[in-house]
């Protein structure tokens, strides 16, 4: 169908970081239950879920243990059943400490009514407000990172409209193949799910942007498309930040959002494809968001592998079902390589969000020394969004916020090419990502 | 775990680029032309070249280290450069000891006082060179022929560069097509068989040497191109109107030091602009200005004023120049 | 001749229509301005430091002459003399303020703070609060990544290297606040300058429980209350688990700072117990200036 069509790709910017996908063969694994599981309340962007369960209470798989506060937020549940030992503030992935339900898994006990049996059920039986009801009370939130709630994205403004749906397959950062894995083992569940969020947004179109080198998934949900009507799979040539929302809909429609604006502006919504899949899930099985594939890669590890992990298992047993963290270990990396987040400690819980755990040795991970500015243009060259990140970071440095926030510093996507590019070694995104925060205080 | 983790902001990955690579890069791609200098003037290019590299190294290490007591950072690859691209534009027969003011001026003047790599405005080879161009005319204008290879350094038989001839011929009263069979031909222009700056005569040298910085992703293509472009065009439009008083573009383009700046000395990372704009509108400047100075001014050649003014100008060039942001051309749509 | 007087001259009417176009702009845009406003920017310190909450000497000389009274402007680096100079400029009133000092409230050195995490990113205390907690647990504590230092325009505070805790030169601080507006972590606080430099305060903002604040750090407030139980002069307030020494209402008297269990209440500046003639006092405080002077030269 679409497999001759010529490669697209967004025009400006971008970098070819090395792939090191390790574990795009190696099929998705059901990891054992943990002793417990430490479950945060601030999953997601927005306010965080507030407690509906007590110190002592007993829940089972699925439950609400935490209900979401206020239009963008989103429930939780608990993803074992056990016992509730601890409601305390426990440090998160940065360390600072935000409110847990820590559990104690006694069995597996799971919640009558989610149908736990894998069989496709293809038939969308649900109005849009009961899917739309759905969704929100099963928690999903955009799974490839940014953990935004779903259904605030599902509901549109009421002047816009959609005309097409956009499903980000496109898994950009290094070492990572969770999205990968699933759609080559769950295509057509996932198919289902973009039916359903099809049918919410009232569109006739859903396109999937995979990038090129995972061509196995391209042929393979090429296939399963034509069973399902509308919706349409588009492989894309290889650059980084192509995962990013605004570049995937350059690349697919050649249309470019605005900036401070929403995609809905140019008429198309994103959604994740590991989204879609909870959304099949939630909808069709009653199932709420309790597990997510995670990729735990590295070039040291024994067993990279993919995994499918209840929410609130903690990093140090995925890295131990791995083969154990290697003496040589210097980073432990939540997230991709680019943009993933390095934990300073094992004891953190898998959140909604986090599509990896990678595990960097020591000798790959230090930064060198910062050099002086040679003025090499690389940086503007590389950005996507057509910022400079020389300029950027000497603003945040001198302190001047006003012309920071004419030179748009809040586009940046944190997409992290300056620093990726730069050959004096200079943190640039770490510099523009305090002038992010300082340029939003001062608006 | 006995060892404690890395915490660091992402990336987390890194490209392979450093400056010395870039900077070892542009070296690399100096060879070819370095190598024809030396097939053309012999042992005179050796002992320019080698002298001015020498002592824009050892300035670098001594200012540093003992004026301004900071870790010197003559491994950086960008002391090399300036003493190669100073000595690339002297004649080959130019006097030792004039050199090392010039490289000591190019990088104590022209790079050092502006606090290093990063900071000058101008492109400290130029600053030398024009330094030592204003101070020491008659050294600086005294061409030996290319002869090959040779083992004089001093004697070699003095000449002029064709530029040279085109402009006395024209203030004289000549006409270009009887100037025309004064100076070499189009294809001695190409290989560099003729007087001249050691590395400004062979342009399929730093034709090469083009060819290399931009597979390498060194340099991008819009400052050559916007130059040399610009060049042709308004050379070009000159021949058309008056074929008897203008030489023709390709002349222009390969006789004197058009390529060699083009090339090597406008794109210098330091004193260029961030932008693409930006460059193309910095490389037509350059342009028109050297062709303004070799038509209408007195010196027969005008890239090295027209690069360093266009220096001047970059800090201008990028305040108003921003790349195309994200989103920007559908902003009504 | 002639053409060197006609150089001269029209080099002289050139000259001279120049200063007349000169004069007039000058008349035509001139800004009438107070004088006041001038003799009162010579009183000030010309630091333009941003404490007093203007951004230059010259904008708050302005709002000095401006506003009705001096009650809410106050240079803190001239201090009370410069404003009562600048009081008897304007003939106004202005009210007495004590002078402060900066005072750093951690003591979370290599030592006492086992380090957690090794971080490595720009080193900029904003930035590393922003990613994460910190190389140590303690999620208040000192990032020892100098932005406190950087900031300051009278170069009164270094970085102790040894234990990577910042240190104030108590007679060159002249508590603009600029470091404290900088730390990212709010441990600098601006406290009352007390006869000979001499502090008493909590180091320490943890508050956490005790017991996972001393996990955390070994001289943390563990809020224990023994010292507001101590206190006579009730100076000590307690709240969050940590205890907070007001100082203007201490009366130094180094009560609190024994009863501490961890060691969490600094006396700076303080002769060493037990030492009772004037003499003994008089070495022990040259000691303490001298250990400044070195820490400084390192």
């Amino acid at each position: 169908m679409r497999r001759n069509q010529a490669l697209t790709t967004y025009k400006k910017g971008g970098i070819h970081p090395a792939e090191y996908k390790l574990t795009d063969k190696s099929p998705v694994q059901i990891l054992p239950l943990p002793e417990k599981v430490t479950i945060l309340l601030s999953q997601h962007i927005g306010v965080p879920a507030i407690p509906v369960v007590s110190k002592g209470d007993t829940v089972k798989v699925g439950q609400l243990i935490a209900q979401g506060k206020g239009f963008v937020s989103a429930n939780i549940h608990s993803s074992v059943s056990g016992k509730v030992v601890k409601i305390d503030s426990l440090p998160d992935l940065t360390g600072y400490k935000k409110s847990a339900i820590v559990i104690e898994v006694e069995g597996d006990d799971w919640e009558e009514n989610i149908i736990q049996s894998t069989d496709l059920l293809k038939d969308i039986t649900l109005s849009k407000d009961e899917i739309l009801e759905k969704i929100r009370e099963s928690g999903i939130v955009g799974l490839g990172g940014a953990a935004f709630p779903s259904h605030v994205k599902l509901i549109l403004p009421r002047d816009k409209k959609a005309e097409a749906l956009i499903i980000n397959g496109v898994e950009c950062e290094p070492y990572l193949t969770s999205d990968h894995r699933l759609m080559l083992e769950y295509g057509e569940e996932m198919m289902v799910g973009i039916r359903i969020l099809m049918k919410v947004l009232n569109v006739r179109k859903a396109m999937i942007g995979i990038e090129n080198n995972k061509a196995d998934a391209i042929y393979h949900l090429t296939d399963i498309a034509s069973k399902f009507p509308g919706i349409e799979v588009y492989p894309l040539k290889v650059k980084y930040p192509q995962g990013s929302e605004k570049q995937l809909i350059e690349a697919l429609t050649g249309r470019e959002v605005p900036s401070r604006k929403l995609p809905v502006d140019v008429g198309v919504i994103v959604h994740n494809i590991s989204t879609a899949y909870a959304v099949y899930e939630a909808v069709q099985k009653n199932k709420p968001l309790i597990n997510r594939i995670v990729t735990v890669s590295g070039k040291s590890l024994k067993k990279p592998s993919n995994f499918v992990v209840r929410i609130g298992t903690s990093v140090r047993f995925l890295i131990e079902a791995a083969g154990g963290l290697p003496e040589n270990t210097g980073k432990v990396i939540s997230g991709g390589l680019m943009m993933g987040k390095a934990l300073n400690s094992l004891d953190v819980p898998v959140i909604k969000g986090m599509s990896g755990i990678l595990v960097i040795p020591e000798d790959e991970t230090k930064r060198k020394p910062i050099e002086p500015c040679i003025r090499c243009s690389k940086c503007v060259t590389v950005c996507p969004m057509g910022l400079e990140p020389y300029l950027l970071m000497s603003l945040t440095q001198n302190g001047n916020f006003y012309r920071l926030e004419k030179e748009m510093v809040l586009d940046c996507l944190e997409c992290g090419s300056c620093s990726y590019i730069c050959p004096a070694n200079r943190p640039l995104l770490d510099y523009i990502r305090l002038g992010k925060t300082d340029v939003k205080k001062i608006i | 775990m006995s060892k404690l983790l890395t915490v660091s902001p992402s990336p987390h990955i890194y490209g392979k680029d450093t400056t010395p690579n870039l900077m070892y890069g542009v070296i690399i791609a100096l060879i070819p032309v370095v190598l024809a200098s030396i097939l053309y003037f012999g042992w005179g290019a050796v002992i320019v070249i080698s002298v001015a590299v020498i002592s824009s190294v050892l300035f670098e290490f001594l200012i540093q280290r003992f004026l301004l007591q900071k870790k010197t950072t003559i491994q950086d690859g960008s002391a090399i450069i300036t003493g190669l691209l100073l000595s690339l534009c002297l004649p080959s027969n130019f006097p030792v000891w004039l050199i090392i003011p010039g490289s000591l001026f190019a990088i104590g003047v022209g790079k050092l006082s502006f606090g290093g790599l990063g900071n000058n405005p101008f492109n400290p080879a130029l600053v030398g060179r024009v330094f030592l161009f204003i101070s020491f005319p008659a050294q600086m204008t005294s061409w030996p022929e290319a002869q090959g290879f040779q083992t004089q350094y001093i004697d070699a038989t003095t000449g002029a560069t064709p530029l040279n001839i085109i402009k006395e011929g024209l203030g004289k009263g000549d006409s270009i097509s009887h100037l025309m069979d004064k100076i070499p031909t189009y294809q001695q222009l190409f290989f560099g068989n003729m007087g001249g700056s050691i590395g400004e005569v062979a342009a399929v040298a730093l034709i090469l040497g083009l060819a290399y910085l931009l597979l390498r992703k060194i340099i991008t293509w819009h400052i050559p191109v916007s130059i040399i472009l610009t060049v042709v065009i308004f050379t070009g439009i000159l021949w058309l109107v008056n074929p008897a008083q203008n030489a023709d573009p390709l002349f222009h383009i390969l006789s004197g030091g058009i390529l060699l700046g083009a090339i090597f000395m406008a794109t210098d990372y330091v004193t260029s602009p961030m932008t693409g704009k930006g460059m193309i509108i910095y490389g037509i400047c350059i342009g028109i200005l050297t062709v303004v100075i070799r038509r209408f001014g007195s010196y027969p050649e005008g890239v090295q004023f027209a690069i360093l003014i266009m220096n001047g100008f970059v800090p201008l060039i990028n305040y108003y120049i921003k790349p195309k942001r994200f989103g920007e051309e559908v902003k009504n749509g | 001749m002639s053409s060197i007087l006609i150089i001269i001259l029209s080099l002289c009417s050139i000259g001279i229509v120049a200063a007349i176009i000169l004069y007039l702009f000058a008349q035509k845009f001139k800004v009438p301005e107070d004088p006041i406003i001038h003799d009162v920017e010579d009183a000030l310190p010309a630091a333009n430091c941003g404490g007093c909450g203007y951004p230059s000497c010259k904008i708050f000389a302005e709002a000095c002459v401006n506003s009705d009274s001096l009650d809410d402007l106050y240079c803190p680096v001239g201090g009370q003399e410069t404003m009562d100079i600048v009081a008897n400029l304007l003939g106004k009133e202005v009210k007495q303020t004590d002078p402060r000092v900066a005072v750093i409230r951690c003591s979370g050195s290599f030592e006492n703070r086992p380090r957690t995490n090794h971080y490595d990113g720009a080193s900029s205390c904003a930035v590393a609060s922003a990613l994460y907690v910190g190389d140590t647990d303690c999620p208040v504590g000192c990032l020892s990544m100098d932005d406190c230092v950087e900031v300051c325009e009278f170069e009164a505070i270094y970085m102790n290297r040894k234990t990577g805790l910042p240190v104030v030169i108590d007679e060159k601080c002249t508590a603009c606040g600029a470091c404290v507006e900088a730390c990212p972590r709010d441990i600098i606080e601006l406290r009352k300058q007390n006869k000979k430099d001499r502090h008493i305060f909590v180091s320490c903002i943890n508050k956490e429980k005790g017991g996972i604040a001393r996990k955390y750090c070994s001289v943390a407030c563990i809020g224990c209350t023994k010292c507001f139980k101590v206190c006579e002069f009730e100076a000590i307030t307690m709240g969050n688990n940590l205890a907070f020494i007001d100082s203007d209402m201490c009366a130094l008297c180094r009560r609190c700072v024994t009863e501490c269990p961890t060691n969490a209440i600094l006396e700076i500046n303080f002769p060493p117990r037990r030492t009772k003639t004037d003499e003994e006092k008089k070495t022990a405080s040259d000691k303490i200036s001298e250990k400044v002077k070195t820490d400084i030269k390192e």
